[in-house]
């Protein structure tokens, strides 16, 4: 396949890896393609039971009766609970770390229902027949609330309260820099909007599952599709246990994007084989997954953004709103991310920030990839089109006159740490969109956009991140690794392999990587955040030099050689120079134990510490660092039907060194596609907290008929904060898409679309708006 | 083979089943009501066999029922006695990878992996009957199954790679 890929190294010096940088064919993917690969929901063990979740039809009542006795008596039913059954039934949450958004969120629902398809009881039976019909002869009298389904009705002074104890206002984060009012009056032009974006679901094809079982050892062990294994210790807490006495364990999972960051089957199937001391498998169905799963944080984004005649940004002011659902989960998370980024990749002088994120009866809201700052790409974006129109700029030069360099400062006051390549990055993508295509219909209109962003990777810096990497030599010279990380099909697993054989030599088919159990492996921290090549990628390089610097005296011993003069490759080491005097690593390793070298080694990197922000003006250290990238597209838009269709599609990142070039792109090309699935389509649909879109059939993401090929044009700037300059990929090429599709959307109708997602019913009624003109004018015109 | 794992009904009132899974017979009993997915995941053992959405809507449980993609969502257990079922273990013959399997390695063509069995046999099935496909025509074939990792452009490559489709990839206008 066609990867354009370019190094910062113009003069084309040779690459000084051997294995970092190289496109690899990754281990897990050969497991996955023989269908060898044991998801959740794949595994058996002997006497299972089926566990079942009865979830509330109300997203707002009280519960007058729950009653199970029926239940409990019918044939093959091992056990029926509810909230009374669970041990700790408030699990604690304060997700910001600083005790602002302090919750006690229950595990089953007890008196009171928050947003429908809340968990209310559950079964564990012999069969799935059998544990349907003992969920439908639970009886559960509802008396119905009202409920508060949008987010300024939330914040009304008679709004039915959430939580009896807490007022709907879940966070409020302010972010100040400079003089607003100053900023504005010195501003030539002023451009206001208003932007929204939708509800997504995550739509991983795995819907979510677990095993769980009490093992040998009284251990209750959960086999979880999860992004997080350190959940173990809220289980244990729950089930009122040491936490030594829990284990996680996670295998290959079949997607995540932030839908399994928070817990999701795993309390329950815990639960249900903790009290009946069987093993128990919970999996849940789509409808299930699509009705009551956390999804994206539907913002409301008002933004006022002045600039001088020439095209410098003056001031803005950013008003975020978001809907939370009835418990904060990741919700003031996502807020703060939005408010790091809520400027985009932009020098902003004068600067005020509000995120606020309100509890509602809808259905709850977490993480998903882009975490906030996704969300205000759309909206940062577009007021850079509208203001490149008010002051007659192209889209490219107002954005080459505002682009954050390195040392700049955010709208927090932190500086940028490392290189921001966005000319480059934004040059890269353009060029590549190649030739502008012909419309395809006399009632097609073709037209090209672009959107720059940025990504913080890594987690709040407050919250001292760190990971752990084992590493160890067998005595015939292959290679384990051992590090508690979580693969969702990114290349997690794969990437550390290589960074291990670049260090110690061992070739990638003699690496094993035993990854994902809290009992069993150092723990490195959840596959979030964009944390995992970052955070677990600097342990395992740092744990493999450590090993390496424990063996070099006895190899150079061994070679006669000084250890400065020793290299470790393909399975040997040998003097730098000198092919001839290669001796297998199996050597090395036995002659470290005859004299009583380690051969394996424990190490922990330490992603960095600052003080919290200041609460009142938001300024300090937040994020490790960032991603920056651009992408272009584009469009047809039929102006008869409104219709969109994207033709062509190019991502582009700086993702400072490449670990796996072709992992890279892949996430890139994935990440694209998603976000323009929430540009044009994507959209859970809630009528009064009733969600409508709890089938695939309704549900709609994009098919392989509904986007183009994705072209990924990977950027090495080789500075990022992670293992050889790398930064982190997962979720920046999620954010760009909707607002480079909008542009190429105006671009070729002349309308702006302010809504997500952008549906040929909306760009109809802007067409029709707008009046005979759009209909009238060709191709061309604005944008790039 | 016997049934193993959770079992769907008493077995009084299942039926026999007899079919042939990757070339091997199957004796076995499944309810009337059971799904092809149910008995093939939960009978058989045949975990490879993924359950997206259980609505015949996301392709993921694709299994070729006498060559032809079938959701085993859709379908009775029962359906298909006397028939030939093949899943994605059914690709590699003798422990070799299907070409289509490599391919889908060396382009890295699966992230989560989660769609891919069911992908590889819409695309095995699709290639034996159209030999030199377009990658519009792929396309086309691979449209009712989702990924939610590659944006598909991964996929068609690995396929395109097969078919010996000429095209360069991620050039056209498409």
């Amino acid at each position: 396949m066609t990867m354009p890929r370019t190094t910062s190294d113009d003069a084309g010096h040779p690459s000084p890896y051997r294995i970092i940088g190289q496109p690899l064919p990754r281990f897990d993917v050969v497991d996955k393609v023989r269908g060898a690969t044991l998801y959740a929901a794949d595994w058996r063990l002997p006497g299972m039971l089926v566990g079942r979740i009865l979830r509330a039809i109300y997203p707002s009542a009280r519960i007058r009766r729950l009653s199970e006795a029926k239940a409990r008596a019918f044939p093959g039913v091992a056990a029926v609970l509810t909230a009374a059954d669970v041990p700790q039934n408030a699990r604690h949450e304060d997700p910001t770390g600083l005790g602002l958004a302090s919750f006690a969120t229950p595990v089953l629902a007890a008196e009171r229902v928050r947003y429908q398809g809340e968990p209310l009881a559950l079964v564990a039976a012999e069969s799935e027949v059998q544990a349907q019909a003992a969920l439908e002869a639970i009886e559960v009298d509802y008396e119905p609330l009202p409920g508060v389904f949008d987010v300024d009705a939330a914040l009304a002074p008679q709004a039915p309260r959430i939580h009896e104890d807490h007022d709907n206002l879940l966070i409020h984060w302010k972010c100040q820099q400079g003089d607003l009012e100053e900023g504005f009056r010195r501003a030539d032009v002023i451009v206001e909007r208003t932007y929204r974006t939708q509800r997504v679901d995550h739509a991983y094809l795995e819907p979510e599952a677990a095993v769980a079982w009490v093992d040998g050892d009284g251990v209750v062990t959960i086999r979880a599709s999860t992004q997080v294994i350190e959940h173990f210790r809220e289980i244990a807490e729950m089930l009122r246990l040491p936490h030594n006495k829990v284990r996680v364990i996670a295998p290959f999972v079949g997607g995540g994007f932030g839908g399994k960051e928070d817990m999701t089957v795993e309390p329950y199937a815990a639960l249900l084989a903790w009290k009946t001391g069987r093993p128990v498998r919970m999996a849940w169905t789509r409808q299930e997954s699509l009705l009551a799963r956390p999804k994206r944080h539907p913002f409301t984004m008002s933004y006022k953004t002045g600039a001088a005649k020439d095209g410098r940004l003056v001031a803005q002011e950013i008003r975020l709103m978001a809907d939370a659902g009835p418990y904060p989960l990741l919700s003031p998370r996502v807020l703060f991310a939005a408010l790091v980024a809520g400027c985009g990749p932009y020098r902003v002088p004068n600067v005020k920030i509000d995120a606020r994120a309100v509890l509602t009866n809808n259905v709850p809201t977490s993480a998903m990839r882009g975490f906030g700052a996704m969300q205000v790409t759309f909206a940062y974006e577009s007021q850079m089109d509208l203001l490149a129109d008010a002051v007659g700029l192209s889209a490219l030069e107002i954005r080459s006159r505002n682009f954050l360099r390195k040392g700049d400062r955010l709208p927090t006051g932190e500086h940028l740490e490392t290189q921001v390549a966005l000319p480059r990055v934004t040059q890269e993508a353009l060029d590549a969109l190649g030739e502008r295509a012909q419309p395809s219909s006399p009632s097609g209109r073709v037209g090209r956009g672009f959107a720059c962003n940025i990504q913080p990777y890594g987690r709040t810096i407050w919250f001292r991140d760190r990971a752990h990497a084992w590493i160890g030599f067998e005595a015939d010279g292959s290679l384990v690794i051992r590090t508690g990380v979580t693969d969702l099909g990114s290349g997690q697993a794969a990437s550390l392999a290589q960074i291990a054989s670049e260090i110690l030599g061992v070739s990638m088919d003699r690496i094993a990587v035993h990854i994902g159990d809290s009992s069993l492996t150092p723990l490195a921290g959840g596959t979030f955040a964009t944390r995992q090549l970052y955070m677990s990628g600097n342990a395992v390089l740092k744990t493999a030099q450590d090993l390496r610097a424990l063996m070099v005296p006895i190899a150079a011993l061994l070679l006669e050689a000084a250890e400065a003069d020793v290299q470790f490759a393909d399975n040997h080491v040998r003097v730098v120079g000198s092919p001839e005097t290669g001796l297998a690593l199996a050597r090395v390793v036995t002659e470290c134990a005859r004299r009583g070298v380690p051969t394996s080694q424990l190490s922990a990197f330490h992603g960095g510490h600052a003080s919290p922000i200041d609460l009142e003006t938001g300024q300090g250290k937040t994020f490790p660092d960032y991603t920056f990238g651009c992408h272009a597209a584009e469009v047809e838009v039929d102006v008869e039907t409104g219709t969109v269709r994207l033709r062509k599609y190019v991502a582009c990142h700086d993702v400072g060194r490449a670990i796996n070039p072709q992992s890279v792109a892949g996430q890139m090309q994935g990440g694209a596609v998603m976000g323009a699935g929430q540009a044009l389509m994507e959209d859970v649909v809630l009528d009064e907290g009733t969600n409508l879109t709890t089938l695939f059939a309704n549900y709609l993401i994009p098919t392989s008929l509904d986007v183009p090929d994705v072209r990924a044009v990977v950027v090495e700037s080789g500075e990022g904060k992670g293992p050889f300059g790398a930064r982190g990929i997962g979720e920046p090429p999620n954010g760009p898409p909707p607002a480079a599709v909008a542009s190429a959307i105006q671009d070729a109708v002349g309308v702006r679309l302010v809504e997500l997602p952008m549906t040929p019913e909306r760009i109809f009624e802007a067409l029709r708006a707008r009046g005979e003109k759009a209909s009238e004018r060709g191709a061309g015109g604005g944008g790039t | 083979m016997r049934p193993m794992g959770t079992e769907a009904m008493p077995v009084e009132e299942r039926v026999p089943l007899h079919f042939v899974l990757n070339g091997r017979p199957v004796d076995t009993w499944a309810a009337p009501h059971e799904t092809l997915l149910a008995v093939l995941r939960d009978t058989v053992g045949a975990t490879e066999v993924k359950y997206g959405c259980g609505e015949g809507v996301c392709g993921t449980c694709t299994v070729l029922v006498d060559g032809a993609p079938t959701n085993a969502c859709l379908i009775f257990g029962i359906q298909v006695a006397g028939h030939a079922v093949m899943t994605a273990k059914g690709l590699a013959t003798e422990g070799d990878l299907h070409p289509l399997q490599r391919a889908f390695v060396s382009h890295e063509a699966a992230q989560c992996g989660f769609c891919t069995p069911g992908m590889l046999l819409v695309a095995y099935a699709f290639l034996r009957d159209h030999p030199g496909a377009t990658r519009r025509e792929i396309r086309a074939a691979i449209a009712g199954n989702l990924c939610r990792c590659t944006g598909y452009t991964r996929i068609v490559d690995a396929i395109a790679a097969c078919a010996g489709t000429r095209e360069a990839p991620a050039e056209r206008a498409e």
